[in-house]
């Protein structure tokens, strides 16, 4: 006996009714237990800088918000995109370009506030490992929980929507980071944030092909 | 596809969301036509069962119909899930293909005449629980609705639902791994 396709149809039929999931709550839900976690992560592991009150009024400390969580909520909405199978990419993708703009345009300013003797001194600053290390240990359970909603979507490019996952949890765990590092300059930021997010969406990217099947 | 003709294939799937069981079920045939030509016009070779690639993209439809955005054309959603369900139906056979997005948007269905036969029933139930399969054939194979089903094994209504929506998604994953 076969299984024919009009009795499959008539299977589905039966169980009509209104999909328990929606895209926007779900993606929700994984934001709001991804800040959670990596906040968790972060106060153990870490904890904010000493100085962070004085550190606040500075432009360099503010300057690394505005772009991680630029990066952040750019890469958010590529990710809530990339669950659709009819993804339509070209603005999201553009948005992207946001987040590193802000910092590029900073860069020229360094130049000119920062005698050139120091340059090198502002690039390497002091927490580079620990940057490289933190970075993608914050943002690892927050690119899980983003990747495991990602499942309950119908993502038709899975490499591509892990590395959005990866970009979105670099974001948001370089966020945390940011209030803990005392390498303030645009020139810090600019190579070593750059290169722990790049882990995280390799990472994400990898992952991605692997479980987002369905 | 023509415009009209894709509002009206949303309207049957936004009203099959709000419950409509006779709506989801005509909105689901006509698919099945659309996708079936798509799919046998792109399977050349054998290997591929285009019924096969049917069910599958039928079965993801139904359990990814929260990624439709209920504003907008159906039928690029469809074929976007067609597509991938077919590529990922060579993949599976060790095959690579090429299948270009934009050939498929103005994909015309003809209608078939006999009725595709594929799939062992044993082999798509197989992996099912015993309710849910006992569930899933009386509504498929008999096509019993929900209550009859209900009455017939003793069991109560929701259980009933529970049932046939577990069993299938227990048969999309098995398809997926064969």
């Amino acid at each position: 006996m076969d299984m024919r396709t009009d009795d499959l149809i008539k299977a589905i039929a039966r169980d009509a009714a209104a999909p328990r999931h929606s895209l926007g709550r779900l993606l929700l839900g994984a934001c709001v237990l991804a800040g959670v976690l990596a906040a968790i992560v972060f106060s153990v592991l870490l904890g904010p800088r000493t100085d962070f009150a004085e550190a606040a009024h500075t432009v360099r400390f503010l300057l690394k918000f505005v772009v991680t969580t630029t990066l952040a909520a750019t890469a958010l909405a590529l990710v809530a995109e990339l669950a659709r199978p009819d993804a339509r990419l070209g603005r999201r993708v553009a948005l992207l370009a946001i987040a590193p703009a802000i910092l590029l345009a900073a860069i020229p300013m360094e130049f000119a506030a920062i005698p050139s003797a120091e340059w090198g001194t502002r690039l390497l600053g002091t927490n580079s490992l620990i940057c490289l290390t933190m970075i993608p240990l914050i943002g690892l359970g927050p690119l899980a929980i983003f990747l495991a909603t990602l499942r309950q979507g119908a993502p038709t490019r899975p490499g591509l929507a892990g590395a959005a996952c990866g970009l979105l949890a670099g974001g948001l765990a370089a966020t945390f980071y940011a209030a803990h590092c005392f390498d303030d300059s645009p020139f810090f930021v600019a190579t070593w944030y750059s290169l722990a997010i790049a882990i995280l969406t390799l990472a994400g990217a990898a992952a991605g092909r692997l479980v987002l099947r369905w | 596809m023509t415009r009209t003709d894709d509002a009206e294939l949303a309207r049957l799937f936004r009203a099959a969301m709000a419950g409509d069981e006779s709506a989801y079920a005509v909105f689901l045939e006509r698919v099945a036509r659309n996708v079936r030509g798509y799919c046998r016009r792109r399977i050349v070779q054998g290997g591929v069962e285009p019924e096969d690639v049917v069910q599958e993209t039928l079965l993801a439809i139904h359990l990814k119909r929260h990624t439709w955005r209920q504003d907008e054309a159906v039928m690029p959603w469809v074929y976007a899930i067609a597509r991938f369900k077919l590529i990922d139906a060579f993949r599976r056979r060790g095959r690579h293909v090429e299948v270009d997005i934009a050939d498929v948007a103005e994909t015309l269905a003809e209608p078939e005449k006999e009725e595709p036969l594929t799939r062992d029933i044993d082999r798509a139930l197989g992996g099912l629980a015993p309710v849910q399969r006992s569930v899933v054939a009386s509504i498929s194979v008999e096509g019993s609705t929900i209550g009859e089903t209900a009455s017939a094994l003793g069991m109560s209504e929701s259980a009933v639902r529970v049932a046939l929506h577990r069993g299938l998604k227990a048969i999309a994953r098995r398809f997926m791994q064969e």
